[in-house]
């Protein structure tokens, strides 16, 4: 990809920073329209504040097949209350206005992508304020035009290698991911779990070995002490469906989820 | 150029698309099943099966009395309701029964809608020595207590599915999560010719066996030398159809129609027809027509015939409807209810709901034979199932 495209780009800029000053990343995953929209974008300007590096802005899908049930859950809230594309978009754009910087990163399942215009999108992120582009039922060797036009807007592709990635495979992908590399942590969906897999620390580091970029790790990821175990030997985590268990729970007060963020940010901060 | 492609793809159809966790299991699946295909003992082994087990070949039996109510072209019948468990599901799942055994799978899964799959897989279970769980939306569960029971009975576990509508496309959502986080001891067996690649290839050519010997079977069994000149099928998924429809592809003279359920009708909004009416979209691993809203969002399909109650189908066809090899048309609720009456009255064969919305299409079709012609029709299952739904209509 020509990075000139890419320089300007806030998710590049920020992990390139993090690289300079050996400072690990926290990527915080929410689900458009849950609770709200407005709900939603109270959120990532509260997060952005708590020293959160990435957000991962999840526009939810009828069949998310990746997804553990809390993910499920926020997502059909989110579709019964009719929540657009045009409304991440809209968001977006009055984060940027009102100067809030974090790199924000859309998620979303390859359909409702499609729908929008595998061309059109791209740029339409662009415009709106987005930085990349997550699809996890989409792997890089499938519609190899959507990543073309993701490049030539400026969006960074972030591509997901699993424990069952084989290295030559991996490579391939790290070679084509811009921004970071998203490591799954367990065999299975989404979802808060007790503990680390046994074997998590074995293929990161291996993972590690064969390219600079960053690799930060999700699924299952949801106390300070997981963070701060794989802060050791990975560049920072994602945590989504821990955000949004609270955000389930405390039905509409941001400040018991801000709390959360803080003491998940924390363990990357010392 | 034989198709899928080496990717998987009819034309911009196909593919694989599918979390990573997922993706290595496919490329081995792919692999296992190119060698295994060609496998002598492999294949022994399972027409051994298919014949002593299965009960193939199913006959192909001209239907005089039918073909005198239309007074138009010969009409044959492809029986497959006569098969073991009552539907075409059995050459799919010993297939890849088989298959998950060759691999060292301890556990298949699957996904289940009307439940004649789930039993299918349950039985192939029990032949294979493996342990079987079973994904069925809350709503289909109640709708087809008896298939439930079934599978119980043949040792299955049959887990119920909360999330999204409750029927077979979340039932399908829950067997690929499962899978995803059981990969490595599980083998997944997808009930018809949808999902990633391999399987809209792997279920046609456990199904073709349908179409092959309905090619061999139908020269003696109509005294005449030439092949039909109409195959008729119905399609939800649409693994009865390929498999019917996939040996007489090359012969152009064979008119091919595939009926889709058009449920309270196309303008009701509450149908299956998704070559019809849907659109080019993305769900469970392949890209295909989908039903969907304007935000790319899946919408409900309804037919009468639980079996044809899903919002895409097969790939395959979606590449055959766009080269015009396939007709694909529709038939309402009523017009398949009118078909299961007319070959029980008939031929004294009740037919399950799917396969009656093909005989529902010969209202349409028979006017325009003639009577030199021969008509074959898929009766992919036996109507059993759906007694108590064909009662609360016809009285």
């Amino acid at each position: 990809m020509s990075s000139k495209n890419l320089s300007a780009n806030r998710l590049v800029q920020r992990i390139e920073e993090a690289r300079k000053s050996r400072r690990k990343l926290f990527c915080a995953f929410l689900t458009l329209g849950f609770p709200s929209v407005p709900a939603t974008e109270k959120l990532i300007e509260g997060f952005a504040a708590r020293g959160v590096d990435v957000i991962e802005l999840g526009f939810p899908f009828s069949d998310p097949m990746a997804d553990g049930p809390t993910i499920q859950f926020s997502s059909e809230a989110a579709l019964r209350r009719g929540v657009r594309l045009q409304d991440a978009f809209r968001i977006v754009r009055n984060l940027r206005k009102k100067g809030v910087q974090i790199p924000i990163v859309l998620f979303s399942y390859l359909n409702p992508v499609y729908h929008a215009g595998i061309e059109r999108l791209p740029r339409q992120l662009k415009e709106a304020g987005f930085d990349g582009l997550i699809i996890p039922d989409c792997p890089p060797e499938e519609d190899p035009k959507l990543w073309q036009a993701c490049e030539r807007a400026g969006i960074a592709p972030v591509f997901f290698v699993a424990p069952t990635t084989r290295p030559e495979r991996a490579r391939k992908i790290f070679a084509r991911s811009r921004g970071f590399l998203y490591y799954v942590s367990v065999r299975g969906v989404t979802g808060a779990r007790h503990g680390l897999p046994h074997d998590l620390k074995k293929n990161l580091r291996s993972l590690i070995r064969t390219s600079r970029k960053p690799v930060l790790v999700g699924f299952g990821v949801s106390t300070p002490d997981q963070v701060r175990q794989i802060s050791r030997f990975g560049a920072g985590v994602i945590v989504g469906s821990a955000l949004v268990n609270q955000i389930r729970r405390s039905s509409g007060g941001l400040a018991p989820v801000f709390r959360l963020v803080e003491s998940l940010v924390r363990p990357l901060r010392k | 150029m034989t198709l899928p492609d080496r990717s998987g793809h009819f034309g911009i159809f196909g593919g694989r698309y599918v979390p990573e966790t997922l993706v290595r299991a496919l490329e081995e699946l792919v692999r296992s099943y190119q060698r295994l295909r060609r496998d002598r003992r492999f294949r022994s082994e399972l027409k051994q099966l298919l014949e002593t087990y299965a009960g193939r070949p199913t006959p192909l039996y001209e239907a005089e009395n039918l073909t005198r109510h239309f007074g138009r072209a010969r009409i044959f019948l492809k029986r497959e309701d006569l098969c073991h468990t009552g539907a075409h599901k059995i050459n799919n799942t010993l297939g890849q029964g088989l298959l998950a055994k060759r691999l060292g799978k301890t556990r298949i899964i699957a996904e289940t809608g009307a439940g004649q799959h789930g039993v299918a897989t349950a039985t192939a279970a029990r032949v294979f020595g493996l342990e079987c769980v079973i994904y069925m939306g809350e709503e289909d569960i109640r709708r087809q207590a008896l298939n439930v029971y079934k599978m119980k009975l043949l040792g299955a576990t049959v887990v119920p599915v909360h999330s999204g509508s409750r029927t077979l496309k979340d039932a399908t959502n829950e067997a690929i999560r499962d899978w995803v986080t059981h990969v490595e001891t599980t083998h997944y067996l997808l009930g018809s010719v949808v999902g990633p690649h391999p399987y809209p290839m792997m279920v046609r050519d456990f199904q073709s066996v349908i179409g092959k010997e309905t090619f061999r079977q139908f020269k003696p069994a109509s005294r005449s030398r030439s092949l039909p000149g109409y195959l008729v099928a119905c399609v939800g998924g649409g693994s009865n159809a390929i498999g019917f429809f996939y040996p007489f592809l090359k012969k152009r003279g064979v008119k091919l129609f595939g009926v889709e359920a058009a449920g309270k009708g196309l303008a009701s909004g509450r149908h299956s027809a998704s070559l019809t009416r849907g659109s080019v979209g993305i769900l469970h691993g392949m890209k295909s027509y989908l039903l969907q809203n304007r935000e790319g969002q899946v919408e409900l399909a309804h037919s009468i015939s639980a079996g044809l109650d899903y919002p895409s189908v097969g790939p395959e066809h979606a590449f055959l409807k766009e080269s015009g090899r396939v007709r694909y048309v529709t038939v309402t609720d009523r017009e398949a209810l009118w078909g299961f009456r007319l070959l029980t009255e008939t031929e004294g064969i009740m037919p399950a709901l799917e396969p009656a919305h093909a005989l529902g299409f010969l209202k349409h079709l028979m006017p325009k034979t003639r009577t030199r012609e021969s008509v074959v029709v898929c009766i992919s299952g036996r109507g059993d199932k759906d007694i108590d739904v064909v009662k609360k209509f016809i009285r």
